[in-house]
């Protein structure tokens, strides 16, 4: 019965420590991807701004609530805009960052394609 | 014929990409977020300064008739203490209510501020951990707010100056 007494601990330990480290790691991700507007060109994860610690902060209560990353970089995107994301999310202002790296790769298989391959044959 | 066009084009899109990434080079890189006009204020709960009672944004912006002005200040903050005397020029407004946000701040150093060079403040608003000024979408200090019904109508960032002072005075006329 004791034995069983401290399997039941250990296997509470390991769980919540797996679940602290899973919080952990999603404030991680979406400090990384945020942009710090106190020091430009510094994520929010590497800043230690004022308005970086207080973004930490606050996704650290926004974790806590159950709120996904989505609903997050939704709640921030509100109040500062599509630039606050590193990563720009796909919509009809970025159809063109994200399809013209596409397209030239494209382009340039095409021209490699038709210059090396068929000549050659 | 076909060597001349394509040196052509390649001499054409190599100028264009040249006025392109010259002309980027004299863009601000410093971002400003844009606050949407009309916004509505959002909705939060705090404490206020030096008593120890809670206060909801309700409980605040009540009158639909009057202009109020948030302004996000700490003692610590240095173009703070340059705009105080247009804040206190703002007192005599009689439709203008002003509000303080005291900002990731010591209490006896904001009340040795407010000592100093007077308080503005009809209440004054507690952000400890600055939260609530992320809820406002404010990223540093000061900040000021001018909201009438509700609603954002101008959103200043930095220090209130002449042109400014007389901005917000011309908008609550």
């Amino acid at each position: 019965m004791k034995l069983l007494k401290y399997l039941f601990l250990l296997f509470l330990i390991f769980n919540l420590s797996s679940l602290y480290a899973e919080e952990k790691n999603l404030k991680t991700e979406i400090t990384k991807n945020l942009r710090c507007l106190v020091c430009q060109g510094q994520s929010v994860y590497d800043s230690d701004s004022e308005f970086a610690d207080s973004i930490k902060i606050l996704i650290d209560e926004k974790i806590k609530q159950g709120q996904d990353k989505q609903e997050i970089y939704q709640y921030l995107k509100d109040r500062y805009g599509q630039w606050i994301l590193y990563e720009p999310e796909f919509s009809k202002n970025t159809y063109f960052l994200w399809i013209f790296p596409v397209f030239i790769f494209l382009i340039g298989g095409f021209l490699i394609f038709r210059l090396f391959i068929i000549k050659k044959n | 014929m076909k060597n001349k066009v394509s040196s052509l084009i390649s001499i054409l899109l190599f100028v264009l990409i040249f006025f392109l990434f010259y002309k980027g080079l004299k863009n601000s890189n410093i971002y400003t977020p844009v606050t949407k006009i009309e916004k509505d204020i959002p909705f939060f709960e705090t404490k206020i300064f030096d008593k120890n009672e809670d206060i909801s944004s309700n409980e605040i912006f009540i009158d639909d008739n009057r202009f109020y002005l948030l302004n996000i200040w700490a003692s610590w903050c240095v173009p703070c203490v340059d705009e105080h005397p247009f804040l206190l020029e703002l007192t005599k407004q009689q439709n203008l209510n002003l509000i303080g946000l005291n900002y990731k701040d010591n209490d006896i150093k904001a009340e040795k501020f407010l000592n100093e060079l007077g308080n503005p403040y009809s209440i004054i608003l507690l952000d400890y951990d600055g939260t609530l000024a992320i809820e406002w979408g404010a990223y540093g200090v000061p900040e000021t707010f001018l909201i009438k019904e509700k609603k954002i109508i101008k959103k200043i960032i930095g220090p209130i100056n002449d042109d400014y002072l007389n901005e917000i005075k011309e908008l609550i006329k």
